[in-house]
């Protein structure tokens, strides 16, 4: 596909998701949620044309994705994984976790994997304070996670994701 | 789905919807007597009164108003609203039905974070059975005129997005940073209109209460801080999970209760509130002594108190919105403070510059996030002097 028709393609897909969530200002965020949801990231592209929908300028559009973490310019991978680093988990050793995951990942974490499968990042207090290390895969969550367990979850995004690979859109 | 460990909840014996036909029986005066009168504070955190905070909405003249129930629970070490969220939702959405009743809202809007949309299935097909049954929308319950829905809103990730103002421009579609204050939101909150946001353990709270009477609710707690909290209790103790205790129980009581009597320090309020060592363990949990949205973290013996004061300030580094100066220069001025007692390289004479930067981001911030950020810092420099000062590397 060349790239003409991909921004078509994408245009057409957040001009319908746009008629669907509103195009009021208060729409803004789960527009933008969505967006992240499929592609993985916003792109230029992407706040240009949300921009032009809502009426109001790309700038703003950019400020508000700066400001969330879940929020992202830069493609991030199809799993992304997301290690508690606050007090409790810390306590209950969230850093061998850490260092398995990098470790079984060849990753450091704000890094995404070369074939764009895992993104590995710290997130702070998930609400599993009482059951640490605790972890996000996506919208999954993990706890009482082991350095062992982590080799585990790895594989099992890896078959989900063979399940799915053939669904996945295009990079934008 | 991961459950914490829980004993013996209010919200386990409460008959469904009892407390919501108490209220169409009492009348929107009637609610707002009934939650007044229990006393019943915030339980998000900062504690103001829900009935006032209700009887100003109801006055305000504005022909939309809304209900904002806040589940961005972000506060390390609490997780209690995600206890209730998911195993006793029924009593949140019937808090915020009631709350409409009260304060004659259109529209209500449970904003949950990010964090926790494993629970959103969930929570929207308990919506859509609300919807079935007519609990909401068009005639909702069955009172002509009153037209009332609750939709769910995400948040993105940021901790900050919990304070009132900022879940209100979050809504709206902007950066989630805090607004002056005032006008409140009861007045000037959600796309301008009048907007009372609650707590998730407070709506629920307030289901209890117009079933069970104000007065069962406030014969619990003290005169200051009336009735039964949840408490989310992690780190060194026998047995984590969620409690529910009354207010003004003592340190050491709730101590008891979760096995970690052993305990040099107690955290109460999570990375905002305070760090309460073992001399002061008879001190009383409650609004008017150590106040709470619920987090309580034990220190065992062998922690480190820098380990949790850098911890706590790496928190707030990174979850400032950086509107305000003191809170987005003062922060990492702490933090590396903090690595300088680490190394040993803090001067008694720094370390009073330390303090007082602290005690200036409190006082100089715009919002809870900066008043708060240095509390932990502050009260382990006070309390464990002994252990931070005069250090060499490798101590601990
Ligand atoms: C930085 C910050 C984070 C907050 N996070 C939460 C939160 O996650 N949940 C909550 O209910 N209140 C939170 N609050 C308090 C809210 O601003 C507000 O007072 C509360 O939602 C009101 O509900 P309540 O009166 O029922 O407690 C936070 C406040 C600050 C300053
Ligand atoms: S105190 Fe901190 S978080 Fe609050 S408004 Fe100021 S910079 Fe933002
Ligand atoms: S500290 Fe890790 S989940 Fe709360």
């Amino acid at each position: 596909m060349n790239l003409m028709t991909q921004q078509e393609r994408l245009r057409s897909e957040l001009e319908e998701l746009v008629e669907r969530l509103g195009t009021e200002r208060s729409s803004l965020m789960p527009i933008l949620q969505e967006v992240q949801r499929k592609y993985y990231r916003i792109s230029d592209y992407a706040i240009q044309v949300i921009a032009d929908l809502l009426d109001i300028h790309p700038v703003e559009v950019h400020a508000v994705v700066s400001f969330y973490s879940f929020l992202d310019f830069k493609p991030k991978g199809r799993f992304v994984i997301r290690l508690c680093r606050t007090l409790c988990c810390d306590m209950a050793n969230k850093d061998r976790v850490a260092r398995q995951l990098c470790n079984d990942l060849g990753i450091q974490f704000g890094e995404t994997t070369p074939d764009g499968k895992f993104t590995l990042e710290y997130a702070n207090c998930i609400g599993m304070c009482d059951q640490g290390p605790a972890l996000l895969v996506n919208d999954h969550v993990y706890t009482r996670v082991t350095p062992e367990m982590v080799n585990q979850i790895i594989v099992g995004c890896r078959q989900v994701f063979g399940l799915h690979a053939t669904q996945q859109p295009m990079e934008q | 789905m991961i459950t914490s460990t829980c004993r013996n909840l209010t919200f386990e014996t409460i008959e469904p919807w009892a407390g919501l036909k108490r209220a169409m029986e009492l009348g929107q005066a009637g609610i707002i007597r009934e939650v007044t009168d229990s006393g019943i504070k915030g339980r998000g955190g900062a504690g103001f009164p829900a009935g006032v905070k209700w009887n100003l909405c109801a006055a305000a003249k504005d022909p939309l108003k809304y209900i904002i129930c806040n589940a961005d629970e972000g506060e390390p070490g609490t997780f209690k609203d995600r206890v209730i969220l998911t195993d006793f939702a029924d009593l949140v959405f019937e808090g915020m039905i009631i709350a409409a009743m009260a304060i004659k809202a259109t529209e209500g809007i449970l904003y949950l974070r990010g964090e926790y949309t494993y629970l959103r299935e969930g929570l929207e097909a308990q919506l859509l059975a609300l919807r079935v049954n007519k609990k909401l929308g068009e005639n909702a319950c069955g009172v002509k005129g009153f037209d009332f829905n609750i939709k769910i809103r995400m948040g993105s990730g940021a901790y900050v997005c919990g304070e009132e103002t900022a879940l209100i421009e979050s809504l709206e579609g902007h950066r989630g940073e805090p607004r002056n204050r005032p006008p409140y939101p009861v007045n000037t909150g959600f796309n301008g209109h009048s907007t009372a946001v609650n707590n998730v353990e407070s709506l629920a709270w307030i289901s209890c209460i117009l079933s069970k009477g104000s007065k069962w609710f406030s014969q619990h707690g003290t005169e200051k801080s009336t009735g039964l909290k949840l408490f989310s209790v992690s780190g060194d103790c026998d047995k984590p999970g969620v409690y529910e205790l009354p207010l003004g129980i003592t340190v050491a009581e709730l101590l008891v209760e979760v096995g970690g009597s052993n305990a040099k320090a107690v955290q109460i309020g999570g990375a905002s509130g305070r760090c309460v060592p073992a001399i002061e363990f008879d001190r009383k949990i409650a609004y008017e002594d150590i106040p709470t949205g619920g987090s309580v973290i034990v220190f065992g013996p062998g922690r480190d108190m820098l380990d949790v004061a850098q911890n706590f300030l790496e928190f707030m580094v990174e979850e400032s919105c950086g509107q305000c100066t003191p809170c987005r220069y003062g922060n990492p001025t702490l933090l590396e403070g903090v690595q300088m007692l680490r190394e040993g390289r803090c001067s008694a004479g720094y370390l009073k510059e330390l303090v007082s930067l602290g005690e200036t981001i409190q006082i100089a911030s715009k919002c809870g996030l900066g008043q708060s950020s240095a509390n932990a810092f502050l009260s382990i420099v006070k309390h464990f002097k002994e252990e931070i000062m005069g250090r060499a590397i490798g101590d601990a």
